[in-house]
């Protein structure tokens, strides 16, 4: 079975997200101000093929914790469905 | 003379300078391929700047899974010497090398200038040709080089003294930034708890030669020797 798995990746909340800050101040020349607290992550989307949803999110967990996001700096939430 | 191996990832740039440094201090100097796992009986290994694999993912983060890696982390935990400049840092820490990330430069702009900083660890493989609370002037290069890490692992590599190069302001009309990227406790260099592993954000193989305009970075080529051939007369 084939699960496609959906992973965000966010800065750890407390760290400078640079990026947020700089898309923040553009929105606001923009004339959005009703805008604030940008941050700035990643998605990253993939197929595994496991057994079950529960292995499919396990592995997934494991890749996560492996490479998909740092550890020290980021924070991630994953989203599993049945293709 | 000691066996340096200079190794290259898809993406170093700063591959010929570290081999350049290290053969003008009389080392042996040679490149291995990132996909190489052997080392060939290098007594220091360098890991050079540049952008390994695009920078894709994060910095140093696909790198570190680069067959060569498996030798650079066995021969760190048999104590050898390992040198990470700029994204050979950014490697050491998604290895777990060394602890922290770097993240992206706190003002966003890629930052290419000369920046001075101290020596604060100089009994380090890479340092011990310097004195203790030397000033350095040495180029930065860097998009991602803001030292970042967990408040109890900062206070652990702040009590342990692992901090190896800090920024600093040169003096008080200095045109440089004392920290160029926003970098807890203005931190551009760190080591592992046993010394052997350093990390520094600074390119000292782009100041060891007079050609350059700044030698400033030579002593970490020479560090290298010197400490090869104290630690081959003393047997260690």
């Amino acid at each position: 079975m084939t699960y496609k798995v959906h992973v965000r990746v966010m800065p750890r909340e407390g760290l400078l997200d640079p990026q947020g800050q700089a898309v923040e101040h553009a929105l606001s020349a923009l004339g959005f101000e009703e805008a604030g607290a940008v941050r700035i992550g990643r998605a990253i989307e993939l197929d595994v093929t496991a057994g079950s949803r529960d292995e499919a999110e396990t592995m997934a967990r494991r890749m996560c914790d492996k490479l998909l996001a740092n550890p020290v700096t980021e924070d991630y939430l994953l989203d599993v469905e049945e293709d | 003379m000691p066996r340096v191996a200079v190794v290259r990832f898809p993406g170093s740039n700063c591959d010929f300078d570290a081999l350049r440094a290290a053969e003008s201090v009389g080392a042996d100097a040679y490149f291995v391929w990132h996909r190489d796992p052997d080392l060939r009986g290098a007594d220091v290994v360098l890991l050079p700047g540049g952008f390994s694999y695009g920078d894709y993912l994060r910095s140093g983060a696909i790198a570190r899974f680069s067959p060569v890696m498996q030798a650079v982390q066995a021969h760190a935990a048999a104590g050898g010497p390992v040198l990470g400049i700029c994204n050979g840092f950014q490697i050491l820490c998604e290895a777990h090398l060394l602890p922290g990330a770097l993240m992206r430069n706190a003002g966003l702009s890629f930052v290419s200038k000369p920046v001075d900083v101290i020596v604060e660890r100089a009994d380090t493989a890479f340092t011990c040709d310097y004195e203790p609370g030397s000033r350095l002037r040495l180029p930065v290069a860097h998009g991602e080089g803001r030292f970042v890490a967990a408040p109890d692992t900062l206070r652990m590599v702040e009590a342990e003294g692992r901090v190896v190069l800090r920024y600093v302001a040169a003096t008080e009309r200095s045109p440089f930034q004392p920290n160029p990227n926003g970098s807890a406790n203005h931190i551009a260099g760190i080591c592992n708890a046993e010394g052997n592993v350093v990390g520094i954000m600074p390119h000292p193989e782009r100041a060891a030669d007079r050609l350059l305009g700044m030698t400033g970075g030579s002593g970490f080529f020479t560090s290298m020797v010197t400490s090869y051939q104290h630690s081959s007369n003393s047997g260690v």
